[in-house]
């Protein structure tokens, strides 16, 4: 996914669009996650000003949702679930190999930063297990094979 | 001839297994035949190991191929399958199949048989005649049809919804909110996100009513992040609602206003928590809320405010078209009307079952389920989401009832059973349910952030064999400690799981060492 390089003004343009919101900030703040992918430390000023908070509860917040990225993204992020519907199919087996074929463990960015790979808990396809997302796209009944052939498609060639 | 129409679910689990392949394949192949067809994309039935279902407008109905792949596409053209041909994937009238058949559908009976964003299917399959006739109503008789139904909330903690309204409707204020908690973190669930994709204006339906009930003309629905494609499917019917008037200035028409607007989380399991829910709303840490107040006096943003689950708001529209006592009909004891289930894990009919309460663990697993997916005994259930017990065969005849479930230290909750088969270590769930717990904590009180740590490390010594008898002690002391110092369900009841796993399987918790090592 193409994201635009960080940049204050646009940031500042994207929030303002979010201002009149009561409550706000975690629309601006997935709004700066969809344009920018992560969310700059640059934006907590300007996210302080536009909601009239402090820049501690403007870090609070970002800092308790682990979707709120503070780097920039890989180009690809691909979340395993690991939650008890999936355990039930072997997910575990399927977050091994995924750690192993991608060279990864969760949490952890390829060193070219073509793809990122998280566990997650539950995609809502539990009768469907094992699932996998890559990006925004939801999987169904992955095993390791079709892992593989899915890293292909997706995150593209020679990888893994 | 007129185009037939062809339905082919835009559901996020059928499109995890190629529905939109499989749309893809039928346009090429028919534009190729020169043949007419016109594509719906439909929600799903809710019979998901048949996904993607393929549904095809006949004079004999509805005829359904499943599972399908985009591979068998040109074979289905061959077949003959526009006219109902036969072919290996021919499931026959969709309606007749018994899993289906013998559902007792009164929340999601539009899904999956109605385009999703179009309102005039919607009001053509009985949308709309309860927003209708509550329009027609004063506020304090479209609760007292609520309360007459015996709708309790489907988020888990089943609240009468009834008296959760009157509480709101009560309370004097310039402003109040409707909330949904579409946030849906319990493994094994997925009614919530179904009905989003395919019947998103029963949601809206009944988030309206309860505004009108309660005097309310805002509305939020909080969907979780990891719903990327149930976001978009409301965020669209909410622009239909605005375009025809459902939402806005004069609902349907009226003087009455609701507006309503999707807000998306954070990734946080613990703000499916009603008033963690409300901090996140308000763009605030999800941090639990101590109650009293309750949210329904001084919720978001300190105004009354009506937090129901996406079932629950989605149960009101038939419940004032039919009546309350049309609803109250269904059920067994204090649990009335139907409840959305949803098997899940290593089944081999997964699925969406909606059904009375009543019905038992068994005909759910056996009956609907099909056993497991791989084909061993199933071991073990768990019900209700990841703070809900591990129940073993002996309690399969349990009725899904609120009260006997919890009379069995079990848990109705969300309605998800996520079924297990022999290969299962019960000692590894139990860790898990510690280690979901501490990872997803909010970090309120030490029972839970701690407690949870600990959990994790005891039962790691009982999997190591040390000292097993003495740490299965240490385990349910610090049990009770979370049940007794939690602030929330969190905490209080992370240790429903872990107990009834180290009650119902002990032989699990008590296996040689060396054996385990040597697996
Ligand atoms: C940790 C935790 C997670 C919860 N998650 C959800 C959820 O995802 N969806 C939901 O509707 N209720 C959830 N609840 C229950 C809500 O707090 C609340 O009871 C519910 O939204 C009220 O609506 P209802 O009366 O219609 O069930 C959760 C509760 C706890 C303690
Ligand atoms: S029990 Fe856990 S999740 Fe609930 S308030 Fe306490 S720390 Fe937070
Ligand atoms: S548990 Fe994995 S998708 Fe629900």
């Amino acid at each position: 996914m193409p994201y635009e390089a960080w940049d204050e003004s646009r940031a500042t343009a994207i929030v303002e669009g979010y201002r009149r919101e009561r409550g706000g900030l975690m629309p601006a703040l997935h709004g700066l996650m969809e344009h920018f992918g992560y969310v700059d430390e640059g934006a907590v000023p300007i996210l302080a000003l536009a909601f009239n908070l402090s820049r501690a509860e403007v870090h609070g917040t970002i800092t308790f949702y682990r979707d709120f990225r503070r780097e920039p993204p890989a180009r690809h992020t691909v979340r395993v679930c690991r939650a008890e519907a999936c355990q039930a199919v072997g997910a575990e087996d399927l977050a091994d190999h995924a750690c192993r074929s991608l060279a990864l463990d969760f949490g952890e960015t390829s060193e070219d930063g073509e793809v990122a790979l998280e566990q997650v808990f539950c995609l809502g396809n539990c009768a469907l297990s094992p699932a996998v997302m890559v990006d925004d796209r939801l999987y169904g009944k992955v095993d390791a094979d079709r892992f593989d052939r899915l890293m292909v498609s997706t995150v593209g060639e020679g990888r893994p | 001839m007129s185009a037939i129409t062809v339905y082919v679910p835009g559901d996020a689990a059928a499109l995890s297994v190629g529905a939109d392949e499989v749309a893809d394949a039928i346009i090429a192949e028919a534009k190729r035949r020169g043949d007419e067809v016109r594509i719906v994309r439909n929600g799903t039935r809710g019979m998901l190991w048949l996904e993607p279902l393929v549904e095809v407008a006949t004079e004999k109905g509805r005829l359904g191929y499943g599972a399908v792949a985009p591979e068998d596409v040109p074979a289905l053209f061959e077949a003959g399958f526009l006219a109902g041909g036969d072919h290996p994937s021919a499931l026959g009238p969709v309606d007749a199949i018994p899993y289906l058949a013998r559902q007792t559908r009164l929340t999601f009976g539009r899904c999956g048989v109605i385009d999703p964003f179009d309102l005039d299917d919607y009001a053509a399959h009985g949308g709309l005649a309860g927003l209708d006739k509550a329009l027609a109503m004063e506020p304090r008789a479209i609760v007292d049809e609520v309360a007459e139904s015996g709708l309790r909330g489907r988020g888990g903690a089943g609240f009468p919804t009834g008296r959760k309204w009157l509480t709101v409707l009560e309370a004097e204020a310039d402003e109040k909110f409707i909330c949904c908690n579409a946030d849906e973190g319990d493994s094994g669930t997925f009614a919530d996100r179904i009905l989003m994709e395919g019947d998103p204006f029963v949601l809206i339906e009944g988030m309206i009513i309860a505004g009108l009930a309660v005097g309310a003309e805002h509305g939020l629905i909080y969907i979780r992040s990891e719903y990327p494609h149930a976001v978009r499917a409301m965020q669209r019917a909410i622009r239909v609602g605005y375009e025809r008037s459902l939402l806005g200035t004069s609902v349907r028409g009226s003087d009455k206003r609701f507006d309503l607007a999707v807000r998306v989380g954070g990734g946080a399991y613990i703000c499916g928590e009603e008033t963690s829910m409300l901090e996140s709303l308000e763009g605030k840490r999800g941090v639990i809320r101590a109650k009293p107040p309750l949210p329904a006096l001084k919720g978001l943003f300190g105004k009354p405010t009506v937090v129901n689950n996406l079932l629950s708001f989605a149960s009101v529209p038939v419940i004032l078209a039919e009546g309350g006592d049309f609803y109250r009909d269904f059920g067994l004891g204090r649990s009335r009307g139907t409840q959305a289930f949803q098997l899940a894990g290593n089944i081999a009919r997964g699925g969406l079952v909606e059904m009375a309460f009543g019905v038992t663990l068994r005909e759910l697993i056996e009956d609907f389920g099909g056993g497991t997916r791989s084909g061993r005994p199933v071991r073990a259930v768990q019900a209700g989401g990841p703070l809900g017990a591990y129940l073993p065969e002996s309690q399969f005849d349990l009725p899904m009832d609120y009260e006997a479930f919890a009379a069995a230290g079990a848990m109705v909750g969300h309605g998800g059973i996520v079924v297990f088969d022999d290969s299962v270590d019960m000692a590894k769930q139990a860790r898990f349910a510690m280690e979901f717990c501490a990872e997803e904590s909010c970090g309120k009180c030490t029972p839970c952030r701690i407690g949870a740590v600990r959990g994790v490390e005891v039962i790691d010594r009982i999997i190591a064999g040390e000292e097993r008898a003495k740490n299965l002690v240490v385990l349910d002391d610090l049990c009770e400690l979370m049940i007794d110092g939690s602030l929330c369900a969190m905490g209080g009841l992370t240790p429903m799981p872990v107990r009834s796993a180290v009650r119902h399987f002990p032989e699990d918790f008590d296996r040689p060492a060396a054996a385990q090592a040597a697996e």
